[in-house]
This record gives structure tokens, C-alpha cells and sequence, in this order.
């Protein structure tokens, strides 16, 4: 049996085989249509890669913050955000199996669509409310020292 | 990024006229199943973004409460950690066993994947209990407030997520890994393992930075 | 803790027979109206034994067809509950001066306009629009449905479930008071303690569902199921800006979702996001919900502007000029919506800096619409128009909405919007855009495909009517409104003191009135066309020698929608295939594999409707028992795996046999 995941593709409607017996694993009820759809799949080796990586990601800024190991917190800051966003491509890649082929590159431009929107979310907001605060709330400044 | 399985060219002089503008045979569009999922994700993580966002805003806002400092056990949020992640290989495992139609291995893994989420929820649920058991309520101030939020719905979808596992372990015994069932566990990987992204997020942002600032 | 347990208060929350409006006149009245017209539907329905058919033919059916139809419906329906409050508000500020109050308190007043805005938006806009792009655009792309009919059909029940508890408000309870978008702290429990801004809510929560299953589920047709060789740059324009209207609706949703959410733990369990103590911060809402709110108005605009190009196309009988530039603005505008959203609160106090960045964008942002109506004029010249009805409205909207974007942009310079924000100046810009764009957009849409939808041509007398009604009445409706912004008056204001400003209050009226008469125009237009449908028969499929494939099908289409799938080779792929001298099959029909009918939907909808209800009313009994429900029937329908079957090859042979003959017999 081959390690590829065969994605059964028919008409585009949520298609049931219940029709089918159970142990059938390739339950098509006649259509045969294998087209490859670039389903992306992983491999054990993609997996454990990606689970060993992700164990020193998280280790490291958990160490670098409960062993208060910089004195500055701001870079503290900096490289835990850094290592958040580097184990977040790590599990993109190795666990959601990201790739520039898969649905035809839809996934990827719905992710680069998705994650400027959130860019513009997040730091817009932010940028936004600051100012807001500062014109319309001053008193409300000095607790926030350490906005993200 | 056109779908095309272009029959005939026009000026192909061997096809006849009547072929040339339609497909003769059955015509089986691309199932859009995984993609159609993969667009809810994305729409989720605009949800989590909000929430990030608010907790951006008024995540220092301690209204003279207890803070992160004062709060967060950073061991706790270290082993739940590990437990998602955990549960994310397992879930890695239970597809690999799918990808080779092993329908008894595939329950297993899963079904290990589904204790360490269980195992996440009720540490956290813990984690809850013992905030507000202090004072450290939801209404308490702005900042616990989006604590709460943020941390909860992380949690209500592990909580859906589980419930889910468990739905599809039934219908995988029942009618074994035919292709929806393989779709479906398709769908709750990609689910599962954006919960786990998201997690990286809240780890990061709401408890090492809380407990720094 | 049981012995404190008040059943009457789990089971009943805060209902009770106060709820019940006896003391509004005006209530009482239209409640009277409702169930006597409610009556009579129900009694005629059951009278002529449709039920049964209406279920399985529509309510069950997840034919995209029916379920476009069944939106539209939806839209028109609650067009009147919307318009019935625009009547109101203008008969109220017409006369409401000096000594006379007028027959609208301000505490019903505040509903109305509340009301107003919400049905006019949610209920009325996003259906007629979610509507036409579900009917039209699987077959623009030469597909069979959608990709996920199931949610289509769950999605349409989710918005009727919202309608149907904003409806509900008027008779049980009343309505919020806050505005359309209820800002906080009004909005908070402390100043809006009653179930007004919770029916706000969970309506809005609950259709937003709808709305956010549609949007994925049109992407997803658009991106998978488009037929061989439609390259994405040979898409009729119609569903590129489907395409991005749904993109919108994806990253736009979720943001309401999180935000309403915020606003109800607020109300429900006392958390802090919006209060003014304990670290809320309310200019937080106000923020979050612009930036749903901006992506928004583009949702609604975008497929009327893909309703125009076809249109302009079809009746200038030429290719649509641009059609790349028309794509590339389409994405630009789409991208763009993401970055103006602060213009709507420049005077909050953000401060010069990041006004100033907004006011830019947003100036920007005016520039590829510039683009489009260049490309409309330059489709026009030189064509063969003709001037039917849908060519009436699209020119109508090229003037009218092109002053109500000129207005928009004045309001995007800062320091002009710090004297017109929230006048009556903004409420004419609005509504100059969005009656001039959308709501003609969509009359346009429905006139031009309302054939194919049912066999027969609108009556065009009656449309010409409607039209003129709707482009006169605008101007003197909204005119005076514009002059009022001008003079200061601020919106949402029931009674004044000034009588100078009263003649132009009751031009505006009168303006209303003549929309009114717009809209009965169109109700008849409806009847006299059903009434004279013999002679207004469309036998050919095609009555406007339209250019893309929805015209290549019979009016109506069969439920199959294409015999076989279309092969396309060009953009405007009908007109290339008549121009190639196309000819139908007659026969090597093959059995069409289809999805079945389905009550989830529905079911799963009302049973959200008592959920939201429960929710609204604090009947926590029932909202438990409601929500364990839903689970339970959901995951049930998961165990359903026969979704599908076949229409037989024979069938189709007769269905395309009997196409063959009518058009032999209406050479």
C-alpha cells in the first residue's frame, strides 16, 4: 500500500459512502476518480522533526523567562516573539504539511491573506487604541507599561 | 490555479464540432472539502486575532488586581504545553496509521490524542478554579477579563475538538476508513494542529510576557 | 442551593407578560395586522394543500437555484419591515417641532432607527446580495451547485433565524436603542438592562453564522468547481466580484462574531471589555467593529458592481471594456477595505497622525471604483444600447452613486468630517451609496435575471415605474437631508426646535413617499408579470443575447443546471459559443450525480431560534436544553452518509427533449 493519501474526489457535493460496507477502505461506489489534488501528507520523519524542533522552541523561552536570564525584559520580549513565530512555521510546515502546491496554492494565499489581515488587526489596533488612550484616557497610561 | 482537464482545443481539427464545447463524459468537480476547511480555519483565526487584539489593549489594564506576575504558574502552562504538543504527534501518528488504512492503530492513536486533550482541559479547568477561587474572577478586571476570553475559547475548541475525536472514532469502528471518514480526519488534523499554533500564541503572549511584564 | 431555586425564573426568566406591548398603539396594531395576514397565508396554504410541496420542493431543498430564490424573498420581505420604520422616522421628524411631539417617543424612536438600520443591512442587503451570487454564479461557472448545498441550504435557515427574532422583538420585548451597531457603554448592561441589545445579539450571532458558511462555501465553488478551462482571468465579472465579496465576508465575520461575543460576556457575567471601570476600554468595540464594519459596506457593494458590468455589457451589446483593469481593482478594493476603517470614528480623539493615515486610504481606496465607472462609460461608447430596464437602473446608479462617493470623500478629509461626522450630511452620504448602489444594483439584478430564474420577463411598464419612483424619490428624499447635514442637524434626533428646518424635513418626506411608491411599483410589477407571463414568456433562454453561460441554459434551468459540463475556451464564453455557431447536444445523455434534499438544515436553524431566544429571555432552562439539542442533532446528522443519488440518463434525455422542442417550436 503506498504511503500516499489517495484523496477520493467526486462531484463536489459532501458525497457519503454509506452505502458501502465498513471495512471497505476505498469506498468509491463506483467512481474511480483518484485525481491528486496535491493533498499534502506527512511522513514519520516530518513528524518527529517537527516534534523534537518544537520541544526546543517552547523549551527555551520558558527557560529564558522563568530563569530571568536577560536582564532587559524587552529582549526577553523580543526573542520569545521571535521563537513563537519560528515554531509557528515549524508546525506549518511540518505538521500542516504547508506548501506552495497544495489546493493549487490556495492554502498559501489564504494563509499570506489571512496573516496580513491579522497583521493589520493586531498592529492596527494597537497603533489605534494607543493613540486613543493617550488623547482621550491619560489616566490610564502608566498601567500600560509593556504593551506587546 | 485554474481546474482544467481540457478536453479539446479549439481549432484541434480532430475534434469534432458537437465535442468542443462540452464534456461528453461524467465530469467530477475537485472535492473541496479540505479547502472549504482550511477557509473556516482561517476565518477562526481572525476570531483569535480579535481576541488577541483586545488582550493587547487592555491585557495591563490590572484595575489595582493581581496581574500575570501575580497569578500565572509558569510550570503548569509548561506541562500543558507539553501536553498539546504531545497530543499533536499522537494525532500525526493516528494519520500516518490512516494513510495506511490500519483502522485498529488509527483508533488507538487517536484515542491517545483525545486523553492528552482531555488532559489539557482539565489542567486548565484546574488552572480556573484556582484563579477564581483567589479573586482572580473574569469580572475582576480588564485584563482577566481578556485573559479569560482568550485562554476559554482556546479551551472550548479543544473542548469541541475532543468531542469531535470522539464522533469520528465512532464512525471510523463503524464504517471503517472510507474516503469521508478520511476527509473528516483530515478536517480535525488540520483543527487540531491550528489549536496547537494557537497555543504558541497564548503561551507566549498572555503567560511568559505576562509574567515578564 | 436547591431550596433557592425559583422554577418559574429558570423556566420563564425574565418573560413575562409585560413583554407584550399593550400599551403601544401602533404595536397593536401592526401585531393584529400580522396574525390576521398570518392567517390567511397559513389558511390559504393549507387550503390548497401546499405544504407538502413547499417543503420538499423549497424549504428542504438544496438546489442553489431555490435557496438564491428563497433569499430573495427573505430580502424583499423584510425590505418592507425596514422601509415601514423609514416612513415612520420621516413622518416623525416631518412634523416633531416646537409644541408637537410628534407620535414617536424617543424611546420607540430609538428602536426604529435601531431597527431601521440593522434589518436594512442584515436582513435586507446581505440576503438579496448573498441571494443573487448563490442563484448566479455556479451557473456563470458552468457547475451543477455549489460545493457544500447542504450548508447552503443551513446557511439561508440561520439567516431567516435571525430575521425571525428581530421580527419577534417588535411583539415580545422590544428592540435596542443603541444604533445599528451598538456602541458601548449604551449598549452595556448598565445603560441598556433590557432584552433590546440581547434580540441585537443573538440575531445578529446567529445569521452571522449563516453569512460566514456562505461566504466559504461560494469560495470554495468558485476556486474548485469552475468548468474546464475557465482560467480564473476568464470568470465573467460577475463572479469575480462574488469572488471577492466572499473573501471579504471570510476575514471580515469572524471579527463581528468575536465582538458581539465580548459585548454579551459583558452583559451576561459582568467581564470587563467595554465598561468604563474596572480596565474596560468601550473605544475598543468601536475599533474592532469598524474593522468588520468597513469590509462590510464593500461586501454589499462589490456584487452590485459585478451586477453592473454585466449588465452594461449585455445591453451595450460589447465586450466589457478593461475587463482586467475592472479584475485588478476588484482585488484592490478588497485589499484596501482593510485599511480606511478609522474614518468612521476620526473624532474619537485618535489625533492628527493616524487620522491623517486613514483620511489618505481612504481617498485612495475612492480611486479603483474611479476606475470602474471609466470602464462602464467606455463599454457604453459606441455600443448598441438598449435601454431596457436593467440598463435604467445601471444608469441611474452611474449618476447617483457616483455623487454619494464624491460626498464620501469630503467626509474622508479629517477636519471636514469633524463638522459632519454623525450630521444628517453622513446619513445622506450613506444612503446615497448604498440606495444608489446596492439597492439599485439590485433591482437591476433582478430585472435583468429574474427570466432566467422563472421563465417570463418582468413587466417592463411597471419597472420603468418603479425605477423612476426609486431615482426621483431618492433626490428628494436625500437631498434635503444633505442640505440638513450642511446646516448642523444631527442625525438620530426625534424633535426639534428650529422651524426653519421643517420644509426641508417634509420635502424628504415626501421624497419617502414617492419611494414608497417605488417600492409598491415593483409589488406590482411582480403581480402584473406573473399575471401576464404567457406574453412575457422567455422560450429561448437567452432574452437579452446575453454573453455568459447562465444564458446558455433553459429559463428555468433544469435542477441539474448543465447537461453536460461546459468546455470553455474564451471569456464570455455563451457569446464565443454563439459566434462558433454552438449546437446543443440531443442525445449520449449520462445519469447526473446530485445531492439529496435535506431537513438538517432548518431543523438546526429553529432550533438556534430557541436557543437565541432563551438566551435573550435569561430562560436558562431552555437555552440549556436548547444548546444540548443543537449538539445532539448536529453530531446526529454526521452519521448521515447518504446524501446523494442519480438522475437518471433517461430523465435527462426527456428534460433536454423537451427543451429541444420548445425551442423548435419558438423559432
Amino acid at each position: 500500500m503506498s504511503s500516499h493519501t489517495e484523496n477520493i474526489t467526486h462531484s463536489g457535493h459532501e458525497i457519503g459512502h454509506g452505502d458501502v460496507s465498513a471495512e471497505g477502505t476505498h469506498g468509491h461506489g463506483g467512481h474511480d476518480d483518484h485525481h491528486d489534488d496535491n493533498v499534502a501528507h506527512g511522513t514519520m520523519s516530518d513528524y518527529v522533526k517537527g516534534f523534537v524542533l518544537s520541544i526546543i522552541l517552547t523549551a527555551i523561552p520558558f527557560w529564558l523567562v522563568m530563569g530571568d536570564v536577560f536582564d532587559n525584559t524587552n529582549t526577553t520580549a523580543l526573542v520569545i516573539m521571535g521563537f513563537a513565530v519560528v515554531q509557528i512555521v515549524v508546525h506549518m510546515v511540518y505538521f500542516l504539511h504547508m506548501n506552495f502546491k497544495s489546493e493549487g496554492g490556495w492554502n498559501m494565499l489564504a494563509l499570506i491573506f489571512t496573516i496580513v489581515i491579522v497583521v493589520i488587526t493586531l498592529a492596527g489596533s494597537i497603533w489605534v487604541m494607543y493613540h486613543l488612550n493617550a488623547n482621550m484616557m491619560p489616566a490610564m497610561m502608566h498601567d500600560m507599561k509593556n504593551m506587546p | 490555479m485554474s481546474n482544467t482537464t481540457a478536453l479539446t482545443h479549439p481549432g484541434d481539427v480532430d475534434a469534432p464540432d458537437n465535442l468542443r464545447f462540452y464534456v461528453p463524459e461524467e465530469h467530477h468537480p475537485q472535492n473541496g472539502t479540505l479547502l472549504g476547511f482550511w477557509l473556516y480555519l482561517m476565518s477562526d483565526c481572525l476570531i483569535f486575532a480579535a481576541l488577541f487584539a483586545v488582550y493587547g489593549v487592555i491585557g495591563r489594564n490590572y484595575a489595582a488586581g493581581p496581574s500575570g506576575a501575580d497569578l500565572f504558574d509558569l510550570k503548569l502552562v509548561a506541562i500543558n504545553t507539553a501536553f498539546l504538543l504531545f497530543s499533536s504527534i499522537t494525532y500525526g501518528f493516528a494519520m500516518l496509521e490512516m494513510n495506511k488504512n490500519r483502522v485498529n492503530t488509527t483508533l488507538v492513536w487517536l484515542g491517545i490524542t483525545g486523553l492528552f486533550g482531555l488532559a489539557f482541559l482539565g489542567l486548565e479547568m484546574y488552572e480556573f478554579y484556582h484563579l477564581i477561587h483567589e479573586g482572580a474572577t473574569p469580572q475582576r478586571s480588564g485584563f482577566l477579563s481578556a485573559f479569560f476570553i482568550l485562554v476559554g475559547t482556546h479551551g472550548l475548541h479543544v473542548t469541541f475538538g475532543v468531542i469531535w475525536l470522539v464522533t469520528l472514532m465512532v464512525q471510523v469502528k463503524q464504517r471503517g476508513l472510507i474516503g469521508e471518514n478520511k476527509r473528516r480526519l483530515m478536517c480535525l488534523s488540520m483543527f487540531w494542529h491550528f489549536l496547537d499554533v494557537v497555543w504558541i500564541g497564548v503561551f507566549t503572549f498572555v503567560y511568559l510576557m505576562g509574567v515578564l511584564a | 442551593m436547591f431550596e433557592n431555586l425559583d422554577l418559574t425564573k429558570l423556566i420563564f426568566g425574565r418573560l413575562s407578560w409585560e413583554a407584550i406591548p399593550y400599551h403601544e398603539p401602533i404595536l397593536l396594531v401592526t401585531f393584529a395586522a400580522v396574525v390576521l395576514g398570518g392567517l390567511v397565508l397559513v389558511g390559504a396554504l393549507t387550503y390548497f394543500r401546499v405544504w407538502g410541496y413547499l417543503w420538499r420542493e423549497w424549504f428542504t431543498s438544496i438546489d442553489h437555484k431555490k435557496i438564491g430564490v428563497m433569499y430573495m424573498i427573505l430580502g424583499i420581505i423584510m425590505l418592507l419591515r425596514g422601509f415601514a420604520d423609514a416612513l415612520m422616522m420621516r413622518a416623525q421628524q416631518a412634523m416633531a417641532f416646537g409644541d408637537n411631539a410628534g407620535f414617536l417617543p424617543p424611546h420607540h424612536y430609538d428602536q426604529v432607527f435601531t431597527a431601521h438600520g440593522v434589518i436594512m443591512i442584515f436582513f435586507v442587503a446581505m440576503p438579496l446580495v448573498t441571494g443573487l451570487m448563490n442563484y448566479i454564479v455556479p451557473l456563470q461557472i458552468g457547475a451543477r451547485d455549489v460545493a457544500f448545498p447542504f450548508l447552503n441550504n443551513f446557511s439561508f435557515w440561520m439567516t431567516t433565524s435571525g430575521a425571525v427574532l428581530v421580527m419577534a422583538s417588535l411583539f415580545v420585548g422590544e428592540f435596542a436603542k443603541t444604533g445599528w451597531l451598538a456602541y458601548p457603554p449604551l449598549s452595556g448592561i448598565l445603560h441598556s438592562p433590557d432584552v433590546g441589545v440581547d434580540y441585537y445579539i443573538w440575531s445578529l450571532q446567529i445569521a452571522g453564522v449563516g453569512t460566514l458558511l456562505s461566504g466559504i462555501n461560494l469560495l470554495v465553488t468558485i476556486v474548485k468547481m469552475r468548468a474546464p478551462g475557465m482560467g480564473l482571468m476568464k470568470m465573467p465579472i460577475f463572479t469575480w466580484t462574488s469572488l471577492c465579496t466572499n473573501v471579504l465576508i471570510v476575514a471580515a465575520f469572524p471579527i463581528l462574531t468575536a465582538v458581539l461575543a465580548l459585548l454579551s460576556l459583558d452583559r451576561y457575567i459582568g467581564t470587563n471589555f467595554f465598561t468604563n471601570d474596572f480596565g474596560g476600554n468601550a473605544m475598543m468595540y468601536v475599533n474592532l467593529i469598524w474593522i468588520w464594519g468597513h469590509p462590510e459596506v464593500y461586501i454589499l457593494i462589490l456584487p452590485a458592481f459585478g451586477v453592473f458590468s454585466e449588465i452594461v455589457s449585455t445591453f451595450s451589446s460589447k465586450r466589457l471594456f478593461g475587463y482586467a483593469s475592472m479584475v485588478y481593482a476588484t482585488i484592490v478594493i478588497t485589499v484596501l477595505s482593510y485599511l480606511v476603517w478609522l474614518h468612521h470614528f476620526f473624532t474619537m480623539g485618535s489625533g492628527a497622525s493616524v487620522n491623517s493615515f486613514f483620511g489618505i486610504t481612504t481617498m485612495i481606496i475612492s480611486i479603483p471604483t474611479g476606475a470602474k465607472i471609466f470602464n462602464w462609460l467606455f463599454t457604453m461608447y459606441r455600443g448598441r444600447i438598449r435601454f431596457e430596464v436593467p440598463m435604467l437602473w445601471t444608469v441611474g446608479f452611474m449618476f447617483t452613486f457616483v455623487i454619494g462617493g464624491m460626498t464620501g470623500v469630503m467626509l474622508a478629509i479629517p477636519p471636514a468630517d469633524f463638522v459632519l461626522h454623525n450630521s444628517l450630511f453622513l446619513i445622506a452620504h450613506f444612503h446615497n451609496v448604498i440606495i444608489g448602489g446596492v439597492l439599485f444594483g439590485m433591482m437591476a439584478g433582478i430585472n435583468y435575471w429574474f427570466p432566467k430564474a422563472f421563465g417570463y420577463k418582468l413587466d417592463a411598464f411597471w419597472g420603468k415605474c418603479s425605477f423612476w419612483f426609486w431615482q426621483i424619490g431618492f433626490w428628494v428624499a436625500f437631498g434635503p437631508v444633505y442640505i440638513l447635514g450642511f446646516m448642523g442637524v444631527t442625525r438620530r434626533v426625534s424633535h426639534f426646535e428650529d422651524p426653519s428646518l421643517q420644509i426641508w424635513f417634509q420635502i424628504a418626506a415626501f421624497g419617502a413617499v414617492l419611494i414608497a411608491l417605488g417600492i409598491a411599483s415593483f409589488l406590482i410589477q411582480l403581480v402584473v408579470s406573473f399575471m401576464r407571463r404567457d406574453q412575457l414568456r422567455d422560450h429561448t433562454g437567452d432574452p437579452w443575447n446575453g454573453r455568459t453561460l447562465e444564458w446558455s441554459t433553459s429559463s428555468p434551468p433544469p435542477s441539474y443546471n448543465f447537461a453536460f459540463t461546459p468546455q470553455i475556451h474564451d471569456g464570455d464564453a455563451w457569446y464565443q459559443m454563439k459566434q462558433r455557431g454552438y449546437e446543443r447536444p440531443l442525445k449520449g445523455f449520462l445519469p447526473i450525480h446530485m445531492p439529496k434534499n435535506t431537513s438538517a438544515g432548518i431543523i438546526i436553524a429553529g432550533i438556534s431560534t430557541v436557543l437565541g431566544f432563551g438566551l435573550i429571555w435569561h430562560m436558562w432552562a431552555l437555552a440549556v436544553v436548547a444548546f444540548i439539542v443543537l449538539i445532539g442533532v448536529s453530531i446526529g446528522h454526521t452519521f448521515n452518509y447518504k446524501r446523494d443519488f442519480y438522475i437518471p440518463a433517461d430523465e435527462v434525455t426527456r428534460v433536454e427533449g423537451e427543451r429541444t422542442s420548445l425551442l423548435a417550436k419558438h423559432v
